[in-house]
């Protein structure tokens, strides 16, 4: 049989390796990743915010609740405060540290409890079809058609204020686009042969949707909600810039930004500080979701 | 009332599996049906009906290859997932080895998974890329219950078993395999059940030539060694003509002509079936047939042509071809040796001229 020569053939450079190395997906991704400098950078910024925000009991010169009457909005490099102070004479860089907690909460948190359940919602509607899909995507829509930043204020108005409300809010928010992804990637997945494939196996479809389906729609989803981060860090601040998050004195980057407002005249760059973090986070998660993306990218 | 009287398929190898004889068809399609529904408006209500597969009935011998050929969008794709139970068909019957497919009393559909399998047409579709293909293979044993160790053993004895070296491909995604070592793992992974009844769905079509072969070659050596029946789909006429016992003409989604591969390639009955021999031959000049080849496109299975559905398109067309369609017979009755045509020319008495006169009884 010409078979068994054709095969020889096709496997002799392969054979002078030793064993098959072949490289599984993440690793892939990980190859890919590796020289992709300004990925690489984003993600050292983003675990160096993290890790302050982690270690920001430790790291804080000052007590960023104990405000000081004598030292009320001092330029940056002040004496010992780094970074100036606020309106109460409270330390910035202290108060920076402690906000980073709630900011980078209120980015994370929401995106990962929207990406189960708007990604779970999305992956029934996409393989079910049909009515499923018209009734859980219709609702998606009702949502959807409100603005993110009108709908994030009626949900949280009506809510009230408190760090667990606000994440709820922007949980609520953040579901619909990430089910309109997943509902999407699954749709494509459900049409390919392999999916009847394991059909014709008799598989179940919770299997069928575990080993086949949802390792084809992670990684979109996945690469989406990372560049939802940056968006519900803003939007968090925002809530608490209008008074609709967490209440002050908690120390929070988009409060810091609303009460520092009114001395913008005074101290501008102090005053510009809370924003710059904000700013420089979200374009942080915002390069890497991108990066992730080009990585994650396989040619099948 | 399944069992029929027929002339004794070309192999019949004993078999353990076996329950109805050698002489009972591997399966009986018996009347099946396919309308896909077109939804539109507001409240997606059905405004008409593609008619994938129309009534269509025939038989497949144990250990016989019966090739299928047609036009794209024929429908052979949709009925070989009627067969396989992915799609669920309008009406109709299958009987697989003398039992019941389905229905309450026949063989359950998990029966039917074992025994009927499907390579897929589409090999860039056909395998999930997110996993190693050992695992794609190993997938439908673990499903049906052996342990994952077991079912990874029989991955990598079905690899070898295709032509693939266990060692250099079980772990390989399938980007990193060229499409005749793709169509490989597909059939590796369609055998991994151990099945009777092979659907193979242009399993060849996307190879070049020389690949081709050696996969029509391996088709042939499994088909031996492991005792199996094929369906094989293929708008490519040479390689049915090489591969089948028998053939059957599928024409906007029913049977034109069926019968053994020798008959239909040097006496074909039907229009079509000659247009498409034609088309084929009209490469050599020398050989150029003069029949008209197949002119335009098919038309569209929404709303097939009254009649004889291949009347827009046939230099024989009279009235009687518009006004009535003609039958192909009793297919399940008929033996496999039989040649049967869906046209008025073959049919005596059926007010064509060209018919044979009607035999005096
Ligand atoms: N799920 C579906 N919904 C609606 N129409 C369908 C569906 N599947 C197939 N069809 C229609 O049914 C007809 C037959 O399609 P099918 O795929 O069976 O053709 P085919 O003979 O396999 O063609 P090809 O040779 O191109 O593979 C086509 O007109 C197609 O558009
Ligand atoms: S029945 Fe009439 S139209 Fe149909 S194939 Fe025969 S001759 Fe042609
Ligand atoms: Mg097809």
């Amino acid at each position: 049989m010409t078979d068994a020569l054709a095969n020889s053939l096709a496997a002799a450079p392969v054979q002078s390796a030793p064993a098959a190395r072949v490289r599984s997906y993440w690793g892939g991704v990980w190859q890919r990743l590796r020289y992709d400098y300004v990925t690489l950078f984003c993600i050292a910024l983003i675990i160096l915010i993290v890790l302050s925000a982690v270690f920001a009991p430790w790291l804080a010169p000052f007590d960023p609740y104990k405000s000081s009457m004598a030292h009320r909005l001092r330029p940056i490099g002040y004496r010992q405060f780094l970074l100036g102070t606020d309106e109460q004479g409270r330390d910035m860089l202290s108060r920076l540290l402690y906000g980073g907690r709630v900011s980078l909460l209120m980015g994370i948190v929401p995106v990962l409890l929207a990406t189960l359940v708007g990604g779970m919602f999305g992956v029934v509607a996409g393989y079910y079809g049909r009515k499923v899909n018209m009734g859980i995507m219709r609702t998606m829509d009702i949502f959807f058609a409100f603005p993110s930043v009108l709908l994030a204020v009626a949900i949280s108005g009506s809510l009230g204020g408190g760090i667990t409300n606000q994440m709820l809010t922007l949980t609520v928010v953040l579901i619909p686009p990430i089910c309109r992804v997943a509902e999407t990637a699954t749709s494509q997945v459900r049409n390919m042969d392999f999916v009847d494939a394991a059909r014709a196996t008799g598989a179940s479809t919770t299997s069928i949707l575990f080993t086949h389906v949802l390792i084809n729609v992670m990684s979109p989803v996945l690469v989406y909600a990372s560049t939802l981060v940056s968006i519900s860090i803003i939007l968090a601040s925002g809530l608490s810039f209008l008074g609709l998050g967490v209440s002050p004195p908690t120390a929070d980057w988009g409060l810091m930004l609303s009460t520092l407002r009114q001395s913008i005249y005074v101290q501008p760059l102090v005053s510009a500080i809370p924003g710059v973090a904000i700013l420089v986070t979200s374009i942080a998660f915002n390069l890497v979701s991108d990066g992730l993306r080009q990585a994650m990218d396989v040619k099948a | 009332m399944t069992q029929m009287a027929l002339s004794p398929p070309p192999v019949a190898a004993e078999d353990p599996r076996d329950r109805g004889g050698p002489a009972q068809p591997m399966l009986i399609v018996d009347g099946i049906r396919k309308y896909f529904p077109i939804r539109a408006g507001v409240l997606n209500r059905t405004v008409a009906e593609v008619k994938a597969v129309d009534d269509i009935s025939f038989y497949v011998l144990k250990g016989e290859t019966l090739g299928i050929v047609g036009e794209s969008g024929c429908g052979k794709s949709t009925l070989a997932r009627l067969l396989m139970h992915l799609v669920d068909r309008d009406e109709g019957h299958l009987i697989l080895d003398g039992d019941l497919v389905g229905e309450e009393t026949g063989v359950p559909l998990d029966g039917l998974r074992r025994a009927l399998q499907m390579v897929f047409q589409d090999s860039y579709s056909s395998l999930n890329p997110r996993l190693p293909i050992e695992q794609s293979i190993a997938y439908g044993p673990k499903v049906q219950g052996a342990s994952s160790k077991v079912a990874k053993a029989q991955a990598r004895a079905l690899m070898e078993k295709v032509g693939l070296k266990a060692n250099l491909f079980a772990q390989r995604y399938p980007h990193e395999l060229s499409g005749g070592q793709k169509q490989r793992v597909n059939i590796a992974r369609a055998l991994a059940l151990d099945p009777r009844l092979l659907i193979l769905d242009e399993a060849v079509s996307a190879l070049d030539k020389s690949v081709e072969a050696q996969v029509l070659n391996l088709l042939e050596d499994l088909k031996k060694q492991l005792n199996l029946t094929y369906i094989f789909i293929s708008h490519d006429l040479h390689v049915v003509r090489y591969i089948s016992d028998r053939v059957l003409v599928m024409y906007l989604g029913q049977v034109v002509e069926i019968g053994p591969v020798d008959q239909i390639y040097e006496d074909p009955q039907h229009p079509y079936t000659q247009a498409l021999l034609a088309c084929r031959l009209s490469m050599d000049p020398e050989e150029r047939v003069e029949a008209a080849p197949l002119a335009g496109d098919p038309p569209n299975p929404v709303n097939p042509p009254s009649g004889c559905r291949f009347h827009t398109r046939c230099p024989f067309m009279e009235d009687v071809c518009m006004a009535k369609a003609p039958g192909l017979g009793d297919v399940l009755r008929s033996s496999a040796d039989d040649h049967l045509a869906a046209c008025h020319m073959v049919h005596p008495g059926s007010g064509h001229s060209r018919a044979p006169l009607p035999v005096r009884a």
